[in-house]
């Protein structure tokens, strides 16, 4: 582990000799860059469960993290938030960019990335308050009192996740009395209320039905407008549905990255083909 | 393919398993029962006892040698002054306690060994504290046999037993509604006060208000420090020397006239109904929190 860092450390440059396949072309047009992962690692006590991870993620973009089970995906998504370092035995090394900032750094507080970086979660998880509660949460946590201005932002964040019209009537009743579709667009509605530059989605559908699953796909069409999304999922066909960009992960390393199009349709390393073409995973 | 399961050997097997079935449950019945009558003799034979000394001189007289003429004035304002030290000595001890340890204090071996010895604190015998606080309170802190000595001594008593019903009903809060608020910019701060505690607060309370009736009825601790029995006097104020329930009891119990035996009967349903007032306070503030969802 300390053998490692040293490495990096005299050899910051490796990075450009990076051997996994992008699209040298894709990334010329104009849009910034919102999270820029460089060279980054992350171990679980000894496992080495993200290698080497570097790629670039845009504004206005849905960029879709696909890959098999285990091969960290949803590690690399809650290292964009620091959530990852909830687990008490993770250590990491290299640097992912928040908009030129890295985000490890000691004088950067995680508090002020993350009303940056929202994040809805797999499971539906609404707090076991009223609806209106739950949405003015992150207001409220970061001073706003003003009652007027609450209800403007909830109102405002319903209306973002498209549910506003399915609740407008109940919001004083408890968030956990609707249904696991509704729920689920409570947490991104939760989520919008901060009004966030990025919202991270750890396969926020694999706990619903397939009508809720539409809706939310539909929403997040709409907020990729204003947002730039990270979008975690298990869901191939979603991925390619839904996404701009598509990475794909394998054993804690980026296969390939690319443009969602190509990748579904003429993907340039075999495993990329074999894992979307259902050969495995 | 092999068929290993027989239909006919299930439905000749099927009697006796639904036999076995029926009689665990007699079991299990029986044993509850057990508990429950024997909770209904003693209260019914402490109720025909000790009813008809209760009466309005019962609750404002002293003690006296005169069974007739005793009272558990002294004593019952005495439990209840004692109370209004413990209560809020040992929750906010105890809640602060079990927050530093399941929010903040890291997975290393110094807070393990903390957390197993809080939960084996709760096994030491009452009359151990009772020491404990002599020496401290009484002896060190020169607080005599009063009111804060006493009422300290039966906090740290019940302070293991609040610690570890607080751990539990903090750990009991999703993981899932902490990350929901992490994830949204909150502090460790924010976080629990407005997500963990709410959530919390039914289970604290109920093992709090738990803890507090073994502090009220507990005698040894008492015995220890040296609480005297019969006192002619309302406690003045923190340092004053008192007198509680329990003690009282106790020592009507002892005597040797008969009638006294009623008299401690008639204490005893004092106690217990202070207890069920108590307990019907905690469930009262339990419903107020949970139907703030």
């Amino acid at each position: 582990m300390v053998q490692t860092m040293i490495n990096n450390e005299l050899k910051p440059l490796r990075v450009v000799e990076k051997q996994f396949k992008v699209n040298e072309n894709f990334q010329t047009n104009s849009k910034a860059s919102v999270f820029y992962a460089n060279n980054f690692n992350l171990w679980y006590g000894e496992h080495h469960a993200l290698k080497d991870i570097q790629f670039n993620v845009q504004e206005n973009e849905v960029t879709a993290i696909i890959g098999p089970s285990g091969c960290g995906k949803s590690t690399f998504i809650k290292a964009l938030n620091r959530m990852v370092e909830l687990v008490p035995s993770v250590k990491i090394n290299g640097e992912i960019l928040y908009r030129g900032r890295n985000i490890f750094a000691a004088d950067y507080a995680v508090e002020e990335l993350r009303t940056k970086v929202g994040m809805v979660f797999q499971k539906p998880n609404p707090f076991p308050k009223s609806i209106y509660d739950n949405v003015a949460y992150g207001p409220r946590i970061h001073g706003i009192k003003n009652k007027k201005i609450l209800d403007e932002i909830v109102e405002r964040s319903l209306r973002g996740a498209a549910i506003w019209d399915e609740v407008k009537d109940r919001l004083h009743h408890n968030a956990y009395g609707l249904s696991g579709g509704q729920q689920q667009r409570i947490c991104i509605a939760r989520c919008l209320a901060i009004e966030p530059d990025v919202i991270l989605m750890d396969e926020p559908t694999s706990a619903l039905d397939p009508i809720s699953t539409l809706k939310v796909e539909d929403l997040i069409q709409d907020l990729k407008k204003n947002y730039s999304i990270i979008i975690v999922t298990h869901n191939m066909q979603q991925a390619a549905r839904i996404s701009d960009k598509t990475v794909f992960f394998l054993n804690g390393e980026v296969v390939e990255f690319d443009i969602t199009d190509r990748i579904f349709s003429t993907p340039r390393d075999q495993r990329t083909e074999d894992y979307i073409s259902g050969r495995f995973g | 393919m092999t068929k290993y399961i027989d239909d006919t050997v299930v439905m000749k097997r099927m009697q006796s398993r639904l036999r076995k079935n029926k009689i665990w449950k007699m079991i299990f019945f029986l044993a509850t029962s057990f508990a429950l009558l024997t909770l209904v003799v003693l209260i019914v034979r402490i109720i025909c006892q000790g009813a008809g000394y209760i009466n309005w001189d019962f609750f404002n007289n002293f003690g006296s040698r005169f069974p007739e003429k005793a009272g558990v004035k002294a004593a019952l304002i005495g439990s209840i002054c004692m109370m209004l030290v413990v209560a809020p000595t040992s929750i906010i001890l105890g809640v602060a306690t079990a927050i530093y340890l399941e929010e903040y204090a890291k997975n290393n071996r110094f807070n393990d060994f903390i957390r197993t010895n809080i939960s084996n604190l709760a096994g030491v015998p009452s009359i151990v504290f009772g020491l404990l606080g002599l020496t401290i309170f009484v002896r060190m802190f020169g607080l005599g046999k009063s009111i804060l000595a006493a009422g300290l001594t039966m906090s740290l008593l019940i302070l293991p037993v609040i610690i570890v019903a607080a751990q539990e009903a903090i750990r009991a809060v999703p993981k899932e509604q902490r990350e929901a608020s992490y994830g949204m910019g909150a502090t460790k701060w924010q976080t629990i006060t407005r997500v963990v505690l709410p959530s919390a607060i039914p289970g604290i309370l109920t093992g709090s208000i738990l803890a507090l009736s073994r502090a009220i009825g507990e005698t040894a601790p008492l015995v220890v420090i040296g609480i005297p029995v019969i006192i002619h006097f309302l406690p003045t104020g923190l340092l004053s020397e008192f007198t509680a329930l329990p003690m009282q009891i106790y020592d009507w119990a002892k005597r040797p006239q008969e009638a006294f035996q009623y008299v401690a009967a008639a204490g005893i349903i004092v106690l217990m109904i202070v207890l069920v007032l108590m307990n019907s306070i905690a469930v009262l503030i339990r419903n107020k929190f949970q139907k703030r969802y």
